[in-house]
């Protein structure tokens, strides 16, 4: 196993910080990585020696137009996909590198954009599927566990209803409790909120921002909005247009536990603006180019 | 089905309120029984009727003289004496019936035993699907018609040619219909059950088979259908019993109303065996049922 104890370029007084966190669980290193696709013979490069270094218990939020990378470099981290070069660690062993690529695990739990809940099953029952199938618990124990959870998220009323038969707020809801319950060292989201509706992105914002100062657990956020990015996160990185790599990195230094308020601060307009200014630069580079996304 | 029905509503603005199933049943029981739904089913179903009898028995229109109308075939079916030895009251009516049936459920049976695992293995398993699709795509469009002498070749005993070849059409539907059934559960699902740490086994139990019940029981309607549909054209060319026999074997003793006995039997059962399908479907697929109520 290699060990890079060598500091990246984007390590910040604010993640240096929080290496004194009680629990070091969920330290996500990405070195050099390198992805080339190759659909029918013409080779795409993706992502380009992108490096990233995300702290235990932070909230990253990338954010970066169509095609940039953002799912891929997801993609890789939770097991779906190799990468081309690069390593990728996990607190500090590897997870994936050029040679070896992830296995999807219960350790880095994915909330995907278009939901991923499983139709057949009510949501107490998708609820503890995780528990059950990796035989950390028996199905009484797990639905015990899974009730009070889901009592502690606001979700009791919903736990023997089908997924198609509850609002799409309150889907995305149940799916992040479905992640929370394995305990993960990581939660990977891709865009959760993108297909809501502004009132129902608001409480969603809320809700999330809840479970994170709860858990303090490692998030891993994408987005194409600025506003949600810098709103829940502690650091929004910034990615180029294809081939994907870290534009800048935005130090989200807005104090925590965070609501509505936080909107028309002086603080969050002069971070929004300085988010804009980086992202609408690529935002047009990738709209000339006519990218599509890749993963 | 009534898109946007009453209960709908209550259910989403709070969801925790449980429809069962027995009462959504009666509750699109009722609906169904207020609109003019059914009236306008058994107006249709009474013009065709007459329509027969008007053709058939009154008019006795070229093309029409010879077939059995609607009074003469229903008087010889409901008659405690009939004339040619088939009613409701007659024993052997039920003897082909019960043949019929018995053959059906053997052949549909073994069609779904072995059609469904075939199917699921075929959509889970790409390598074997690989191995196994051309052969089902060249044996599938094949008429089962062209099957009969072969049927009779393999298997000397007249009635098990018969179970063969309605097993045949029968096995290419399910098996179809469950290949296509795990293919169209989204990969979303497989990458969620990865995530959550599901072992193959996992998958294949938690995944594969509940995603794909819907397009199975499908299969299973068409795997029915196909199933009559052979059975009839087996036991007409082979068989000793059963209603296809006795529809053949009429034509030949210039029996003409029992012909019309037996295809109207042939159509009840033919119907309240698809609805047993469904039925099954709808109590193993309780989420499609609760999906479809909103």
């Amino acid at each position: 196993m290699k060990e890079f104890p060598k500091q990246t370029a984007w390590d910040s007084p604010a993640n240096k910080q929080k290496d004194n966190r009680t629990s070091p669980a969920g330290q996500l290193r990405i070195e050099d990585v390198t992805k080339i696709y190759d659909p029918e013979g013409a080779n795409v490069l993706a992502l380009d020696h992108c490096s990233l270094r995300i702290e235990a218990g932070e909230f990253c939020v990338v954010v970066g137009p169509s095609g940039c990378g953002k799912t891929t470099l997801l993609n890789a981290i939770a097991g779906f996909h190799d990468i081309t070069s690069g390593e990728i660690y996990l607190d500090g062993q590897v997870l994936c590198s050029g040679k070896r690529s992830a296995e999807p695990g219960a350790d880095r739990i994915v909330v995907f954009q278009q939901g991923a809940l499983f139709p057949w099953y009510t949501v107490l029952e998708n609820v503890i599927y995780g528990p059950v199938v990796q035989g950390k618990m028996d199905g009484a124990e797990a639905k015990n566990s899974a009730e009070r959870l889901l009592g502690e998220m606001g979700l009791m009323g919903v736990s023997h209803n089908y997924p198609n038969e509850i609002s799409s707020g309150m889907r995305r809801r149940v799916e992040i409790a479905r992640a929370m319950m394995n305990d993960p060292k990581v939660l990977l989201l891709d865009e959760p909120f993108r297909a809501l509706d502004a009132l129902t992105k608001s409480v969603m914002h809320k809700y999330l921002l809840d479970v994170y100062d709860k858990s303090q657990k490692t998030i891993f956020f994408i987005t194409h909005d600025l506003e949600e990015a810098i709103f829940l996160g502690t650091r929004v990185v910034v990615m180029t247009t294809r081939p994907g790599r870290i534009k800048k990195m935005i130090e989200v230094d807005i104090p925590r536990p965070r609501d509505y308020r936080v909107l028309s601060s002086e603080r969050y307009r002069a971070l929004k603006s300085e988010a804009i200014g980086a992202v609408h630069e690529e935002a047009r580079k990738a709209f000339e180019a006519g990218e599509r996304e890749l993963a | 089905m009534q898109p946007a029905s009453q209960p709908a509503k209550p259910a989403a603005a709070s969801p925790n309120v449980q429809i069962s199933s027995l009462g959504l049943m009666l509750y699109r029981l009722n609906r169904w029984l207020a609109s003019p739904r059914p009236y306008l089913m058994f107006l249709g179903l009474a013009l065709f009727i007459f329509a027969w009898y008007l053709f058939t028995e009154v008019l006795r229109l070229p093309r029409f003289e010879k077939v059995p109308g609607p009074a003469v075939a229903a008087k010889e079916w409901f008659s405690r004496d009939p004339v040619y030895g088939i009613s409701i009251f007659v024993p052997e009516y039920y003897q082909h019936i019960l043949k019929s049936v018995l053959r059906v459920i053997q052949a549909f049976g073994l069609a779904t035993l072995l059609g469904v695992p075939l199917g699921l293995f075929m959509g889970w398993k790409k390598t074997f699907k690989d191995y196994t699709f051309p052969i089902l795509e060249t044996l599938r469009p094949i008429p089962m018609l062209a099957w009969v002498p072969l049927a009779i070749l393999m298997w000397p005993l007249r009635e098990a040619a018969i179970i063969y070849l309605t097993f045949l059409a029968a096995f290419f539907a399910t098996t179809l219909n469950t290949l296509l059934g795990v293919e169209s559960i989204d990969e979303v699902y497989f990458r969620a059950a990865r995530c959550l740490g599901s072992k193959p086994h996992h998958i294949f139990f938690r995944v594969v088979i509940p995603g794909s019940l819907p397009f199975i029981f499908t299969g299973l309607q068409i795997s029915m259908g196909v199933s009559w549909f052979s059975l009839v054209a087996g036991e007409m060319l082979a068989g000793e019993y059963g209603l296809g026999y006795l529809i053949w074997n009429s034509f030949i003793m210039v029996q003409y109303p029992i012909i019309v006995i037996a295809m109207v039997t042939l159509g009840f059962i033919g119907w309240a065996s698809s609805a047993m399908i469904r039925l099954v479907g709808s109590l193993l697929m309780k989420w499609k049922v609760r999906e479809a109520a909103l």
